[in-house]
C-alpha cells in the first residue's frame, strides 16, 4: 500500500522575518512572526494551521508556536534532528502528513536567535548527554569543538585529492555574496566581496578561512505545505513538490563521518539526490538553479558531484566556469545563502528555491526556471527536495 | 594545578570508558570484535558486521600515517594549545582514529606523512593518546 507523493503537495507561502545579529526580541516572538507571515504569503489565515514541523534544535514548541499565532487544532506535529539537517526533512514530514490526510495546512520553521542567544558555531560542550555525548567526546577531548573544525578534515581532503585551490572556495564566497548585492534582506548587502579580501581573510580551521564560513544570524523561517489543489487556489503560484528525500549512509556519524573509506564524497547526499530524483522522475540534466546547503564554501563544490551535476572532482571546474552565478549552468544560493543572506539553519535557502519557482528572486536568472534543487546539511544525515513549478 | 584551565574531558561510560583507562596506562587501544575479530574505531557496544555484543580490546603499535589534517586557530578554548593541529590518522591495524599532531610545525603536517603515538600528560594528570612526526624529538 504504498504511493508517490510526486506532486501530491505544495509550498503555498514562505515567511521571514528581518535577519539580525540581534533581534531584541524572544525566539518565539521570530517563530510566530515568520509563521504568521507564511500564512500571510499563501492568504490563508493562521487559524487554519493544523500542522506544524521544526527541528530538534529549535527552542519553540509547537504548542506554543500554535498559541501564539491562534492556530487551531494541531492533528499533526513532529521534529527532525541533526542541525540543518533537517531542513529538507520537514517539508517530507509535512508533505507525508498532507498526502495521507493528517493535516491540511503545515508549517514548517526555524526560528533562532543564532547571534544574540545560542551560537551554533559555538559548537558542543560537556553539556549534551547520551550517546550524542560520548560521540562528540572523542573530539572534545582534542579541542575539536566546533562545526569548522569537523568540516575542515574533509574539505582538506577532498581539496588535496583534486586540486581544489582556496581560489576555488573563494569563487563559490564570492557568487553568493554577488547575488546578496541584489537582496536587502541578506547581511552581504552592500558588503561586496573580492577575491584579494577573501584570500587575504583570517584563517580558522585550514583550509577554511572567515568568508568560508556561513553567517550566525537571528530570525526565523516558515515554509507552508498543503496540498498541490489546495495550493492552486491560494493567492500565490504554487511551488509543486516533486521529489522530496531524507538520507544517511552506512558510517554516518553527526558532523565526523571520518572512519569511511573514502572521504572525498558525500554519500548521504548522493543518496538522498538519487532518491528525489527517482521521486520527480528527473535527472540532474532538468535542474535549472539550485540552493545546494552552503554551511561552509568547500560543501557546495562537492555536492555538484553528490548531485551528479558533474563527475568526481570536477566541482571545481564548474565553479571555475562560472556554473553558479546568474548566467551559468546552475544559479546557486540566489539569495546570497547562508553564507551571504543569513544562517537560518536552511530554511531560508527552501524559501529561496520557492522564489525561484515563481520567478521572483533577486537574483533570478534570465533563463526559465523549471525545477530548483534544495539540499539540507553537509556531513550530517540529510535530505533533498525538487520544487517545480506548476 | 586547582583553577587552571583544562580540556573538556570525555565522559566515561559502559562503551568508552575502557579506552580512555588504557590510555592512563600510556597504551592506544582498538576494540575487536569477539565474534568476527573484526577491529572497530570509535567504540561501540554491538559489532555491526556480526551484531556480537562480546568485544576485548588490542594494543596498537601505534604506528600510522596522515590521512587528513587541520590546523586551528580561531575560536581559542581554554584547556588546548594554539595553533591545534588535528590528524586523522590511518593506523597500521587498519582503523583510524582523531587525534593530535604535537612537537611540529603547523607548516610541516601534510598528507601521508608516518606517525607515531606518544602520550600526553595535562597538568592536572589527564592522559592522553596524541602522534608526532616519525622520528621526531621532544
Ligand atoms: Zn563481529
Amino acid at each position: 500500500m504504498t504511493f508517490s507523493l510526486k506532486d501530491q503537495a505544495a509550498i503555498a507561502g514562505i515567511g521571514v522575518t528581518p535577519f539580525s545579529k540581534s533581534s531584541g526580541v524572544s525566539e518565539l516572538s521570530l517563530a510566530a512572526q515568520c509563521v504568521v507571515a507564511a500564512c500571510d504569503d499563501a492568504g490563508i489565515s493562521p487559524g487554519d494551521i493544523d500542522g506544524l514541523v521544526s527541528y530538534t534544535l529549535d527552542h519553540n514548541e509547537e504548542v506554543d508556536v500554535a498559541r501564539a499565532v491562534g492556530a487551531r487544532d494541531l492533528t499533526f506535529f513532529s521534529r527532525v534532528h541533526y542541525g540543518g539537517g533537517a531542513a529538507v526533512g520537514t517539508i517530507l514530514q509535512a508533505v507525508m502528513a498532507v498526502a495521507s490526510g493528517q493535516a491540511e495546512n503545515v508549517v514548517c520553521y526555524r526560528a533562532m536567535n543564532g547571534r544574540s542567544g545560542k551560537r551554533m558555531g559555538q559548537g558542543v560542550s560537556g553539556q549534551i548527554i547520551t550517546s550524542s555525548y560520548i560521540h562528540y567526546s572523542w573530539y572534545m577531548a582534542y579541542g575539536m569543538l566546533v562545526p569548522g573544525s569537523w568540516i575542515a578534515m574533509i574539505a582538506n581532503k577532498y581539496m588535496h585529492e583534486y586540486g581544489v585551490t582556496r581560489e576555488d572556495l573563494g569563487r563559490v564566497a564570492i557568487s553568493q555574496r554577488n547575488y546578496a548585492q541584489q537582496n536587502p534582506r541578506a547581511y552581504g548587502y552592500g558588503k561586496p566581496l573580492d577575491m584579494e579580501t577573501y584570500l587575504a581573510s583570517d584563517p580558522i580551521a585550514s583550509p577554511l578561512c572567515l568568508y568560508d564560513f556561513c553567517q550566525e544570524t537571528d530570525g526565523g523561517c516558515a515554509i507552508l505545505v498543503t496540498s498541490a489543489d489546495r495550493a492552486r487556489s491560494l493567492q500565490r503560484k504554487p511551488a509543486i513538490i516533486r521529489g522530496v528525500s531524507q538520507a544517511s549512509t552506512r558510517g554516518q556519524e553527526e558532523m565526523t563521518s571520518f572512519y569511511r573509506e573514502e572521504l572525498t564524497s558525500l554519500p548521504e547526499m548522493q543518496l538522498a539526490g538519487e532518491r528525489a530524483y527517482a521521486m520527480a522522475g528527473l535527472g540532474p540534466d532538468d535542474i535549472d538553479a539550485a540552493c545546494l546547503y552552503d554551511a561552509f564554501t568547500s560543501e557546495v563544490i562537492m555536492q555538484l558531484e553528490s548531485f551528479g551535476f558533474c563527475g568526481p572532482g570536477e566541482g571545481k571546474d564548474m565553479v571555475r566556469d562560472g556554473a553558479l552565478d546568474r548566467d551559468g549552468r546552475l544559479p546557486n544560493n540566489t539569495h546570497g545563502g547562508l553564507i551571504s543572506e543569513a544562517y537560518i539553519h536552511g530554511m531560508n535557502n527552501i524559501a529561496e528555491g520557492v522564489r525561484l519557482v515563481r520567478g521572483e528572486s533577486t537574483g533570478q536568472p534570465d533563463k526559465a526556471v523549471e525545477h530548483v534543487l534544495v539540499s539540507s546539511g553537509v556531513g550530517v544525515p540529510t535530505g533533498a527536495l525538487i520544487l517545480g513549478r506548476d | 594545578m586547582a583553577g587552571q584551565p583544562s580540556r573538556i574531558k570525555p565522559p566515561l561510560g559502559p562503551d568508552n570508558a575502557w579506552w580512555w583507562e588504557m590510555a592512563a596506562e600510556d597504551k592506544l587501544g582498538i576494540q575487536r570484535c569477539r565474534g568476527c575479530k573484526t577491529l572497530r574505531h570509535p567504540p561501540q557496544p554491538m559489532c555491526g558486521e556480526c551484531r556480537s555484543l562480546e568485544w576485548d580490546a588490542v594494543e596498537a603499535s601505534g604506528r600510522g600515517t596522515i590521512c587528513s589534517f587541520t590546523v586551528l586557530t580561531h575560536p581559542q578554548f581554554p584547556g588546548y594549545d594554539y595553533p591545534l593541529v588535528i590528524v586523522l590518522v590511518d593506523l597500521e591495524e587498519g582503523t583510524r582514529v582523531t587525534s593530535q599532531l604535537v612537537q611540529c610545525d603547523p607548516q610541516e603536517v601534510d598528507f601521508g606523512l608516518p606517525v607515531e603515538m606518544v602520550i600526553h600528560t595535562d597538568p592536572d594528570g589527564f592522559k592522553l593518546p596524541v602522534f608526532r612526526l616519525t622520528g621526531a624529538t621532544a
